[in-house]
């Protein structure tokens, strides 16, 4: 009976999913659309021959119907190809596969960084409601979540990597050669994009915990004699994982966001340092295949988080 | 809540703000900002792209309060000259996003069934992108610069305001006096414009106030990035870009664009937060 019901609800979800990536797809390749004028003039640039914006034309098939042009940029995609880029002439798809591990090493560590230091924040605030350590957790949330990122980053290299050495300022390393190094490198950016994380997950926590602290069975168990202590411990956090769970899953879009703009402060060779290179020199299949791989991302992090909030809690329905 | 409402309304912003300290600081910064973006010109002791060429990446001094930039610019002027264009980038953003939000989300709530099925679906979509990559990739389209970047940030905040706008309307829409305008025989544009808008209007200011901070943060990112606004003209983002080159000689230099830009965004968020607390009765207390 629960294996089946868990199966119903993986498959409800997926097919709640697919709809989001087709239209994902479209708002990806509408973004061509939105150029003014003739596009092959503008990706070609000013002084191009006409053989050149005859091959771009060609490359997208310009002089189709806008739905043909759609069709067969979707088709493409689909068997993983995204074009190659307009500079470079690397197919886009390999210059994802080698920086897209770079970004996603940083979220990563970013994620760990925001719940380690989050999640005390959020509890010790909640415990007691206005009190001195509630407050600041306000405060410091309230901070992190007005400091840009990127100026943060600046920051922190000054701090920990020109003036105190401990960390390198720039550049990365891959994880599959030199793990250490690696960590090491993706570290300071991390901390910077934790800041928004951490205040997040401790506001998130805050809030659920003062929710369940207040609830009908929390009186009565107060009434039962429990120590407030027991109560957090026993039953509080039992029932906020699902909401933890929950904005995590939704920070891993915005850390993503966030990653983009700290990368140039690093010089890191991730996916932002691609879409913001793409982006200037207007290498559109470059920008298109990024933000397509990062949002298919998110959507499968968002499949996978309703996944297990559903596997924890019976009560949440497909 | 009754009892504040039939007072006029001066008193009732006066009473509000009173009892808001942090409120009350913050629009005073907000006011500040404005002034600065108005006054500019008179205010700054130098014109924004104006160079001194004996006094270059020189530490505050009397000729130069904050000290200067890499070309000898005035760092204190061209903090100044930065408020303009905050001012215009955050508007832009979020009127875009409001032009494009309000419509849409009054257009889902009100007439419901499969319309608002396809376009909350949209909505989701939108919503998944990262933002502030989406708005790269748009600005890219469109072309780099101040307006256009701008113009992208909105695009990309509308699903913000579509949902909410939505979700007030479908708890509208049911309401009696939408009924009582529909049994009188109001049009459907006459009953969203006179009735559905005006109650959907609290929950949009508190969220609009909000989106004018991420408005600011989203400008100056895009600007050190080098998409947003173009050399020379001021901003906090692009001064920040500078700063970054000079970083190792000159650290100082990165401390007052971003102080600049924290304390603004923290002024936005934190009279959102404000209005929030104020305007919903269910979060009263808390």
């Amino acid at each position: 009976m629960a294996r089946r019901s868990t199966t119903r609800i993986i498959g409800g979800r997926l097919l709640q999913a697919l709809p989001v990536i087709f239209l994902a797809t479209f708002i990806v390749f509408s973004i061509l659309k939105l150029i003014p004028g003739d596009i092959a003039v503008t990706l070609a640039g000013d002084n191009a021959t006409d053989a050149r914006l005859d091959e771009i034309r060609a490359l997208y098939g310009l002089d189709q119907p806008f739905f043909v042009q759609y069709g067969a940029w979707l088709w493409k995609a689909v068997q993983g190809d995204l074009s190659r880029s307009l500079l470079s002439g690397e197919p886009v798809i390999a210059a994802i596969a080698r920086q897209f591990p770079n970004t996603l090493l940083i979220v990563f560590i970013a994620i760990i960084i925001s719940l380690t230091v989050g999640v005390p924040l959020g509890i010790a605030a909640a415990i007691k409601p206005g009190g001195v350590i509630d407050r600041l957790v306000t405060f410091v949330s309230s901070l992190g979540i007005a400091t840009p990122y990127f100026w943060l980053g600046m920051l922190l290299v000054d701090l920990f990597a020109l003036r105190l050495n401990w960390l390198p300022a720039t550049g990365a390393k891959s994880l599959s050669v030199a793990p250490l190094d690696a960590i090491q490198h993706a570290i300071l950016p991390a901390m910077a994009i934790a800041a928004g994380g951490i205040a997040a997950i401790s506001r998130q926590l805050r809030a659920s915990l003062m929710d369940i602290l207040s609830s009908q069975f929390v009186r009565t168990l107060t009434a039962k004699g429990l120590s407030p202590s027991a109560i957090l411990w026993k039953h509080g956090l039992k029932n906020v994982g699902v909401n933890l769970l929950t904005v995590t899953g939704l920070l891993v879009n915005n850390m993503l966001a966030a990653t983009v703009v700290v990368e140039a402060v690093f010089a890191i060779p991730g996916m932002g340092n691609l879409i913001v290179r793409a982006a200037i020199q207007r290498d559109l299949p470059m920008v298109q295949g990024v933000i397509f791989a990062m949002v298919i991302v998110v959507i499968l992090v968002n499949l996978i988080t309703d996944l297990l909030c559903a596997t924890i809690d019976p009560r949440i329905e497909a | 809540m009754s009892d504040v409402s039939i007072q006029r309304p001066p008193h009732v912003i006066r009473r509000w703000l009173a009892s808001h300290i942090a409120a009350t600081i913050a629009l005073l910064v907000l006011t500040f900002l404005v002034v600065l973006a108005v006054a500019a010109p008179v205010i700054a002791p130098y014109a924004p792209t104006a160079q001194d060429a004996n006094n270059m990446l020189s530490p505050p001094t009397n000729l130069h309060w904050l000290g200067t930039d890499d070309l000898g610019r005035d760092i204190l002027s061209r903090l100044i000259y930065g408020a303009p264009t905050t001012v215009y980038a955050c508007l832009l953003a979020v009127g875009v996003a409001l032009l494009i939000g309000l419509p849409v989300g009054l257009i889902a709530g009100f007439f419901g069934g499969k319309v608002d099925a396809v376009i909350s679906r949209v909505i989701d979509t939108f919503l998944a992108f990262p933002a502030i990559v989406l708005a790269i990739a748009v600005t890219s389209a469109l072309g780099i610069g101040l307006t256009n970047s701008m113009i992208s940030v909105g695009i990309v905040f509308f699903p913000q305001l579509a949902r909410l706008v939505r979700a007030r309307t479908l708890i509208v829409r049911q309401d009696l006096y939408v009924e009582a305008a529909r049994c009188f025989g109001a049009s459907s544009l006459h009953i969203l414009w006179r009735h559905v808008l005006p109650n959907t209007i609290q929950p949009v200011i508190v969220q609009v106030t909000l989106l004018l901070g991420t408005a600011l943060l989203a400008e100056a990112s895009l600007s050190f990035l080098g998409l947003g606004i173009q050399p020379p003209n001021p901003s906090w983002g692009a001064m920040l870009a500078r700063a970054y080159q000079y970083m190792e000689i000159a650290p100082e230099q990165m401390y007052s664009p971003g102080l600049a830009i924290l304390i603004t965004a923290l002024a936005f968020n934190t009279l959102g937060e404000s209005l929030r607390v104020s305007l919903d009765p269910t979060s009263r207390g808390r």
